[in-house]
């Protein structure tokens, strides 16, 4: 058991959760062997991955084939000022290897496509959709619910914030929330709508929760419905929401 | 007049409001939000014809996909 192999330094790094109600070192066990894809390491992936390394996930993959903006770094809380121009997979692996020298980052430094989506998420246990498009949103979502892998899927745009966990089969998908693609898909750019960083930081952060809960398999997730935020009035809404039947991707039709 | 509550807030509306209605009162473009109706999830093509009546519990959510 991994429990005997903690070693002192460990026991030290991860004894504030250690102690927590159904943590304990089975729970540190399972995040050691849990493999995370974070698909972008933007303003939302950012917090997310340093969340999720600094709590022992033993294996987090992340996706990105962009490189680092002066724009970036107002909310993409991963890099410095030094990283520009640098692959954010790289700068990536270096702050968080840094943070947590235990476990292991793979950078996937490519753009997803319906070409390679399927191969790289098939390696992973959760997948955080982190994205910055919406294209790119139903390509993960969708794949994900053929491999039958759970997403946590957390967007931003303006001063709002969305959250959902979706276990395929038993809650709603991405699609019966969003059944197509917005008609205007530049709609949620951050470039056109704005973002202050610690929108993305909760978001984020409440993903890297989830997989956090969704791996150990404590309390609930946001699953069965929807978490949004809204930054401007400081106020959640928890909205419960049902399978469409007729939904295009999970609908029994 | 009815009373129907809409993102957990209560609100006075004339008789035989519909969705769309509703969204144009409140400055919302139909094509940037999706809607719950009483836990259903009406078809978008649908809006114009649903009438809103006393105690429907409505919930209108942004297309939300940045990052």
């Amino acid at each position: 058991m991994y429990s005997q192999e903690l070693t002192d330094n460990n026991m030290l790094r991860y004894t504030r959760q250690l102690v927590l109600d159904g943590f304990g070192p089975e729970g540190q066990n399972k995040l050691k062997m849990a493999k995370v894809l974070i698909v972008g390491a933007g303003g939302l992936g950012s917090p997310a991955s340093i969340y999720l390394a600094a709590a022992g996930v033993g294996t987090i993959g992340i996706v990105d084939y962009d490189t680092v903006s002066y724009s970036n770094l107002n909310r993409q809380i991963a890099y410095s000022t030094e990283d520009i121009g640098r692959y954010k997979t790289d700068c990536s692996e270096k702050q968080l290897t840094r943070l947590n020298p235990d476990i292991e980052i793979i950078k996937h430094s490519l753009k997803l496509s319906a070409d390679n989506v399927r191969e790289i998420l098939v390696a992973y246990d959760v997948i955080i959709d982190a994205t910055d498009n919406f294209p790119t949103r139903y390509l993960v979502s969708d794949t994900a619910y053929f491999l039958k892998k759970p997403v946590i899927e957390g967007a931003v745009a303006g001063y709002d914030g969305i959250l959902m966990t979706i276990i395929p089969d038993k809650t709603p998908c991405y699609r019966c929330l969003y059944p197509t693609p917005p008609e205007d898909i530049a709609l949620n750019s951050t470039e056109e709508t704005g973002v202050l960083g610690m929108l993305p930081g909760i978001i984020g952060t409440m993903q890297a929760l989830e997989a956090v809960k969704l791996i150990i398999g404590i309390g609930q997730t946001v699953s069965g419905r929807i978490i949004t935020f809204d930054a401007i009035s400081s106020s959640f809404r928890d909205i419960s929401w049902k399978r469409r039947k007729d939904c295009p991707l999970c609908g029994k039709k | 007049m009815i009373v129907i509550t809409v993102n957990g807030k209560q609100e006075e509306l004339p008789e035989s409001t519909s969705i769309t209605d509703l969204l144009i009162k409140y400055g919302v473009k139909p094509e940037t939000v999706v809607v719950e109706l009483n836990y259903e999830i009406p078809e978008r093509q649908s809006w114009a014809d649903i009438k809103l009546v006393n105690e429907d519990h409505l919930e209108i959510v942004k297309f939300i996909g940045g990052g």
